[in-house]
């Protein structure tokens, strides 16, 4: 059976036809050629996977493009400024050096977008608890909550 | 999977057609447990009948004494609910310690408890606050819902609607996590209501139980010090690389006065 999907996906409405058991994460990456998006472990556990859906955070590969039929995908290529800037997330990871390899940073970033957007108040404390689905091998996480701490208040969000 | 195929039902009854006209058909909530098991192998069904698209599965209602948690909310959705965290702290607090915040956003209760994994957390409430499981087709009081490892009471076709909490007077939950996946090594909910009271323990057995003998000695005083001298059989208890039997039947009078002394707080 082929499915026919449609979806918009960083601002472009996009029409699939697809396998139902084609994955969200596969069709960004396969279909799309939005390749940002990771796949560290394939198994919902590193979090590499991580994009929004409606504005909240999922982990794409633990999920099926058909259970997002109608949504509203926004990937790490769809979160910068016309103009080539980057995103305050972005710029404060950069900043605080909040990557290494950068292997996870797409994930780490698109789920401290999330984290930031609705969790208003997040202190040090509820940041760590709130990356728990983001792993990195490189960092040892501290920079990584420096950057989102200091992301925050610049997104208009959580206190500093 | 060439022969698979997917439905999106738009009303519980045409949901529970699809699903008694195909016996190998699979129902689909968040998909947080069927996409693991899809990938693993350990699952290949015919079609994938999705209940996202039911919003009357969906939302937290409080009725007269009972908070009413549809089947489709998710975990994110029950911890950050104003109702929830009002009526039972308790289980927007266990809610909230479900995974990770990705896992929160797409997993749901009613595929937590139709899937009834040995470690997973909700079972513990619904059994800890002696809920009554809601279907399509009838009520199921907790004590008879958890039937085995992965096993529950609802038939191959059978819908979970809802699920209907009573509002206790004290309750807390306290978890023991496995560190990586921060599914319950052991969970213990504790209830009191009026001079009832109920413990229940998650992550120790095939499935999510009872257990009298701290019941009873809480039931004469609601207070920590009440199980200072209760001990646990290991017996039948789960063993793994992460805790062998004897580790987790001690874990359950610890936990079980830490939830006592929440409840209290
Ligand atoms: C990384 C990770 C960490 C996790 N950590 C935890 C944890 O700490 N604690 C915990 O408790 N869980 C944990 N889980 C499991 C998670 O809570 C799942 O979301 C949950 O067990 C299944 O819910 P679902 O909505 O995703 O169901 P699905 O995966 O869609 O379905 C699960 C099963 O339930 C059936 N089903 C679903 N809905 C219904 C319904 N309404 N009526 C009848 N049958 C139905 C399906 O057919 C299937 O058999 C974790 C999962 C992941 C991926
Ligand atoms: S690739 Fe999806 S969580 Fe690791
Ligand atoms: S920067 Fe290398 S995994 Fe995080």
């Amino acid at each position: 059976m082929s499915l026919q999907i449609r979806l918009r996906v960083n601002n472009n409405a996009v029409t699939a036809d697809v396998s139902p058991d084609t994955l969200l994460v596969t069709f960004l990456r396969e279909h799309q050629h939005l390749t940002g998006t990771h796949v560290g472990c394939d198994t919902a556990s590193c979090g590499a996977c991580t994009v929004l859906v409606d504005g909240i955070a999922v982990k794409s590969c633990n999920i099926l493009l058909a259970q997002v039929q109608g949504c509203e995908i926004t990937t790490i290529e769809g979160i910068t400024p016309a103009d080539g800037s980057l995103h305050p997330m972005q710029a404060a990871f950069k900043a605080c050096h909040g990557l290494q390899c950068g292997f996870c940073t797409p994930g780490m970033i698109m789920s401290a977008i999330d984290l930031v957007t609705h969790h208003e108040h997040s202190s040090e404390a509820e940041i760590r608890a709130g990356l728990q689905g983001n792993l990195c091998r490189c960092t040892g996480y501290h920079n990584i909550v420096r950057a989102v701490m200091q992301a925050a208040p610049i997104m208009g969000g959580a206190k500093s | 999977m060439p022969n698979l195929s997917y439905h999106r039902p738009s009303s519980i009854a045409e949901a529970a057609r699809l699903a008694r006209d195909d016996p190998d058909a699979k129902l689909l909530a968040g998909g947080q447990s069927i996409i693991p098991s899809l990938k693993l192998g350990l699952l290949a069904p015919s079609a994938f009948i999705d209940l996202g698209g039911l919003p009357e599965l969906r939302g937290v209602r409080l009725e007269g004494r009972s908070l009413r948690i549809g089947a489709m909310t998710s975990h994110a959705e029950v911890a950050n609910s104003p109702e929830v965290r009002k009526h039972v702290p308790a289980l927007a607090h266990l809610a909230a310690g479900i995974g990770d915040r990705q896992v929160r956003n797409r997993g749901t209760i009613g595929g937590s408890l139709a899937n009834s994994d040995p470690a997973a957390d909700y079972p513990a409430a619904v059994l800890g606050l002696g809920a009554e499981v809601r279907t399509d087709r009838r009520a199921i009081p907790a004590d008879s819902f958890f039937k085995g490892l992965f096993e529950t009471d609802l038939g191959r076709d059978e819908i979970l609607t809802a699920v209907e909490f009573p509002l206790p007077e004290r309750a807390a939950y306290v978890k023991f996590p496995q560190p990586a996946s921060r599914f319950a090594l052991v969970g213990v909910f504790v209830s009191l209501t009026g001079k009832s009271v109920r413990v229940a323990v998650t992550g120790a057995g095939p499935c999510a139980f009872r257990v009298a003998a701290l019941e009873q000695a809480l039931a004469k005083r609601f207070a920590p010090e009440s199980l200072n001298d209760i001990t646990m059989p290991a017996d039948a208890l789960n063993a793994d690389l992460h805790g062998s039997a004897e580790y987790r039947a001690h874990l359950i009078p610890v936990l079980t006065r830490r939830a006592v002394t929440q409840a209290l707080a």
